[in-house]
């Protein structure tokens, strides 16, 4: 990805700011810019709970090149509190532990690197709540 | 919603799909191969320059070969200049979507006849980098930046599935089972063995015996790729080109006597992302796109004789056959463990190995799930032929639904 590419991107995938519409309230993550529930163009940042349950997972044994030294890793789609669903890694658990339904909560870490003088991405991941 | 004009398909031709027998050819080849095929299979009074234009189904030669424009390129290299010629580019269904392009082109009434074809030549790249060229079709910034890959993406979709509707891997697996015997059926496919022949072929060489499918679809030898997804239940990575011609009705009966009509087409979009969808068990775009088709075809679930459905994994062989309305929503393990979608089940479901066995050179897929409905409703498939079939189905899907179409084709 571009240097430029990926800082437009921080702010989102720093702090997990998706987009509200002020005119019917539903929420997206990606943000966007038009509602695609009522098509006003009334959209606000907005910030996503960071909490959750997993929805659907696998583990990736054949990951992507730049994810190569992460396999193999677990991802899944995590419902929020605030009821939007989002794609991510899993990570702090083992593959027999995960469970549809876990509750888990965003956490602060290294994506990828690109290459080895390539930028260095962050963003977010899962792990499991302690309760 | 009706066609202005009725199209038919007058002609199809392929080679087959593989990951070897291409190694020495470019698209460039591997186009024209199938594309003399499609040409010679016209029965009478055809030629060349009666090709209006070119609707060509493509997914990446950008990557694959550094190869862009393939339309024009086509075009110059099979000598139809100055004729019209596009590309069309929807992920996996490029090519069927290319049909319905076509179709619609002959529909308005600006041309008679037009060729669609789909071409992919992936081989040239090594398999990490053709993971990375198909996760294109994905969203870069939030599902491949997740490090999700497609085997990933369905796997999610299957263990959602699981738990929802209570399916189980024996049921993905009795899919690749049935397909890959199928597959032995059809010379066009990239792999014609039966997974019971694999199973003693591999054990042979490591000392092993394999008491039935299952016993080896379990073991090492068909390892994980992305829970619960295994080497099996994905499609191969191939090269291969396929090509359908097109006419208007009334001008079809000039080149044949049995021309095979479009009767129903349908297509929709869906969010790019997975997560974007309000559920992971089903395609809506599939069942859109299909009761766009089947109304347009005045037609029913019940009525269709055959279907070839997208079947890149065999979840999403699965997921087809529900949300196509051939068995409730949750059953769709179910019937294939059955036998239901067999050769000689009472809804057969790709007779021509699908995806998984017939091979998936992305941008080809769609024209070669026309070619299989031309030959299947003329009769011609040979011994994976469905005996009187009438009424058949295609269902061609980009990455993890964002495009789906489907078109219905009878006699």
């Amino acid at each position: 990805m571009s240097v430029p590419r990926y800082w437009r991107e921080e702010k989102y995938r720093y702090r997990l700011i998706g987009s509200r519409c002020s005119k019917c309230g539903e929420i997206f993550f990606p943000r966007r810019l038009v509602c695609s529930k009522c098509r006003s163009r009334q959209l606000r940042d907005y910030k996503l709970s960071e909490k959750g349950r997993i929805v659907s997972w696998t583990i990736i044994r054949n990951p992507p090149k730049e994810y190569e030294k992460y396999a193999p890793y677990a991802v899944g789609l995590i419902e929020l509190d605030d009821g939007l669903k989002i794609i991510s890694q899993l990570v702090d658990l083992e593959p027999e532990e995960i469970k549809t339904g876990m509750r888990v909560e965003a956490t602060f870490r290294k994506i990828r690197e690109e290459g080895s003088s390539g930028i260095i991405e962050y963003g977010y991941k899962f792990r499991p709540v302690i309760e | 919603m009706n066609l202005s004009r009725d199209v038919a398909l007058i002609g199809a031709g392929m080679t087959r799909f593989h990951n070897k027998i291409h190694a020495d050819k470019t698209s460039r080849e591997i186009f024209l191969e199938a594309t003399l095929e499609a040409i010679n299979s016209v029965d009478k009074n055809f030629e060349f320059k009666d090709i209006e234009a070119l609707f060509l189904g493509t997914f990446s030669g950008d990557s694959f070969e550094n190869q862009a424009h393939m339309a024009a390129l086509m075009a110059d290299w099979l000598g139809i200049n100055p004729k019209p010629a596009i590309r069309i580019e929807d992920a996996c269904a490029s090519s069927g979507v290319a049909i319905s392009m076509g179709a619609m082109a002959i529909a308005s009434g600006l041309y008679d006849i037009v060729m669609v074809g789909g071409v992919e030549k992936m081989t040239s790249l090594d398999t990490n980098k053709v993971t990375d060229t198909l996760a294109m079709a994905a969203d870069n910034l939030f599902e491949v930046s997740a490090g999700f890959t497609f085997p990933g993406l369905y796997a999610s979709i299957a263990t959602a599935h699981f738990a929802k509707h209570g399916s189980r891997w024996d049921q993905l697996a009795a899919v690749s089972i049935k397909n890959h015997y199928n597959g032995s059926l059809n010379p066009k496919a990239h792999f014609q063995t039966s997974v019971l022949d694999v199973a003693k072929k591999m054990g042979e060489s490591r000392g092993l015996t394999f008491k039935d499918e299952m016993e080896f679809l379990r073991s090492p030898l068909n390892p994980v790729v992305a829970y619960p997804l295994r080497l099996f239940d994905c499609c191969p990575i191939s090269d291969g080109a396929a090509v359908v011609i097109l006419a208007e009705a009334k001008k079809a009966k000039r080149f044949t006597d049995t021309p095979i009509f479009l009767k129903g087409l349908g297509q929709a979009s869906d969010t790019m992302c997975l997560s974007n969808r309000e559920d992971l068990t089903s395609l809506k775009g599939t069942k859109i796109a299909a009761q766009q088709a089947y109304k347009m075809a005045g037609v029913k679930p019940k009525d269709i004789d055959l279907a070839v459905v997208h079947d890149c994994f065999t979840i999403a062989e699965i997921l087809a056959t529900e949300d196509l309305g051939f068995f409730p929503k949750g059953e769709g393990g179910v019937a294939a463990e059955e036998g239901r979608t067999a050769i000689n089940g009472d809804k057969p479901v790709n007779p021509d190995g699908g995806l998984k066995a017939k091979g998936h050179p992305v941008g080809a897929t769609g024209a070669a799930m026309a070619y299989e409905m031309f030959k299947q409703l003329r009769g011609e498939a040979g011994k994976h032929q469905i005996a009187d079939a009438e009424i058949g189905l295609s269902h061609n899907v980009g990455a993890s639904g964002a495009t789906v179409t489907v078109q219905i084709y009878g006699k």
